[in-house]
């Protein structure tokens, strides 16, 4: 089966420097692929390179789209959701707005979808009326997850989900991630510092270090490689 | 007691068309962080146009329309052609794009209408009502802002597109993310504040008389209502441009000269600056990082 995303050989630049240099990465259909490495290897970037938030090169095919050219917000009426680093939520609107936001792209009311996200994720329902900025962090992560479900999105990408969160908040976001990937047939790409536990949700790894993928393959085969236990698993 | 309240009550008709510029300055403040030097000129030009087709027989309430929908696309078209490649520029220079903008309207009027007073019609009779406490003028401009501000009301809180341009304005980065057209909505916005200015343009007129420089007092009050409001809150710039409408009036009344009217804009400012630097509703955003 063809991978649903692929990126081959781009490179990613801010301003003038580059900080991508050429990465190739495939995502499975429906599959749970993640990015691992230190801080400012360009994961983020990577990201960004898929949505056009950043200026790049080299080919990015989402399905059968050519993504070279398209603007972001072209991007995201193709299928692909974006929960950015730092969740991007809107803070002045209300909860129930971020989600009608979240189905923008679609036609018809977004009622149905909006009652499956407060099944997900209850106490996004009793906080309906709040202002999102209002919400606590592991509450506005689950507001950015539920709306970019909300477009009912082929490919959704995920940036540090566990940021600043504690681990049981963490846990069961990822678990809830997993069982909507399973109930949705949505693919995602993770962006993740918390390696083990990434590992342990995802099928396929990729491991970026200063804008080169440096190494790849199975979850299974990174997790058990001595190196990477050292580096990014601590033991 | 009665002249007072004739006073309050002519003030807040006068109050009415500040709140109506205010907000369309706020509405682009929000939009694109600038401030828009030449929402008066717009309005002004606006008026032209309204005075044109009622001059070519077409009916008060007709031309009113029209005009709206003509200062709508005027406004976009100012967003895509002269606003847009400034975006990313320092804001300075956007904000010398705007001043250049109130220069190109006002001599523009002035080469095609002249610069010599206008009379203009008032949609509304000018009779007294309830002795003499108000006229029939003051309820007409008022309820007409009022019409103006339910409408934009029901099309921020109820239409998606309302919804979508305060995503845009909010985060765009975000609001790209979810398939939203920011640069669109900057247009519509802009489209939108130009309407609005159109029709304070066309309630002060009949007051005023129309020649090009008739927007540039109701301007300065405008700016003084908004940034009492908080230039970022739509509903505190309108209750800015009434506070303006009646202290003026009352001041201009009892107080100086009504020569010194326009200090007393100058002096709310302050005032209000001193005290509350973020104006009456200015940012009431939660945030939390
Ligand atoms: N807006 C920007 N302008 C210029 N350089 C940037 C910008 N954002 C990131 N960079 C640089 O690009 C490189 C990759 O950054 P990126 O944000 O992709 O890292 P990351 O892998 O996501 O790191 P982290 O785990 O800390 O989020 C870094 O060297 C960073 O300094
Ligand atoms: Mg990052």
């Amino acid at each position: 089966m063809t991978p649903i995303l692929q990126l081959r050989a781009v490179k990613a630049f801010y301003g003038q420097s580059e900080v991508l240099h050429g990465i190739d990465i495939a995502v499975e259909r429906g599959g749970m692929t993640v990015l691992l490495g230190a801080n400012g290897a360009g994961k983020t970037t990577a990201l960004r390179a898929i949505c056009g938030t950043v200026r790049r090169e080299g080919e990015i095919i989402f399905s059968e789209h050519r993504l070279n050219g398209r603007s972001t917000e072209q991007i995201a009426r193709l299928g692909i959701a974006h929960v950015p680093e730092g969740r991007g939520t809107f803070v002045g609107l209300t909860v129930e707005e971020n989600l009608r936001l979240g189905a923008y792209t679609c036609t018809g009311t977004p009622h149905e979808n909006m009652q499956r996200m407060y099944a997900y994720f209850p106490i996004l329902a009793e906080r309906r009326r709040q202002q999102a900025g209002a919400l606590s962090g592991g509450e506005q992560q689950m507001l950015a997850i539920a709306r970019a479900l909300m477009m009912s999105p082929q490919l959704l990408l995920l940036d540090e989900p566990s940021f600043g969160l504690a681990p049981l908040v963490v846990e069961s976001i990822f678990a809830l991630v997993e069982r909507i990937r399973r109930e949705h047939r949505v693919s995602v790409l993770l962006v993740e510092q918390n390696a083990s536990l990434a590992l342990e949700f995802a099928d396929r790894a990729y491991l970026i270090e200063t804008g080169y993928v440096v190494s790849s393959g199975s979850a299974k085969a990174l997790a058990d490689d001595p190196q990477i236990r050292r580096s990014y698993l601590g033991y | 007691m009665h002249q007072l309240l004739q006073q309050i009550f002519s003030g807040l008709a006068a109050g009415a068309i500040y709140a109506s510029l205010a907000l369309a300055l706020v509405m682009i403040y929000r939009a694109t962080n600038l401030v828009n030097f030449a929402q008066g000129e717009m309005a002004m030009f606006s008026t032209y146009i309204a005075w044109t087709l009622v001059n070519a027989g077409l009916p008060f309430w007709g031309a009113f329309l029209i005009t709206l929908a003509v200062s709508f696309l005027g406004g976009m078209a100012i967003e895509r052609i002269v606003i847009r490649p400034v975006e990313n520029a320092p804001i300075l220079a956007a904000v010398v794009v705007t001043i250049g903008l109130l220069l190109i309207f006002n001599s523009l009027a002035g080469w095609i209408y002249s610069y010599t007073l206008q009379e203009f019609p008032s949609p509304f009779p000018d009779r007294p009502l309830f002795g003499a406490l108000m006229t029939t003028r003051d309820i007409g401009v008022i309820a007409v802002t009022l019409v103006v501000l339910a409408v934009l009301f029901c099309f921020f809180r109820f239409t998606t597109t309302g919804l979508a341009m305060r995503a845009a304005a909010q985060n765009p980065e975000s609001a790209r993310l979810c398939g939203i057209h920011v640069g669109r909505m900057l247009a519509i916005g802009w489209g939108l504040a130009a309407a609005i200015g159109a029709v304070a343009g066309i309630m002060v007129a009949p007051a005023l008389f129309l020649d090009p420089n008739m927007m540039s007092g109701v301007l300065l009050y405008a700016f003084t209502g908004a940034l009492i409001g908080g230039i970022t809150s739509p509903v505190g710039a309108v209750i800015g441009g009434l506070i303006v409408g009646v202290t003026e009036n009352l001041v201009g009344t009892y107080l100086i000269a009504s020569q010194l009217k326009f200090t007393v804009a100058l002096i709310l400012i302050i005032l209000v600056l001193l005290f509350r630097p973020n104006g009456l509703f200015g940012t009431a955003i939660v945030r939390r990082v």
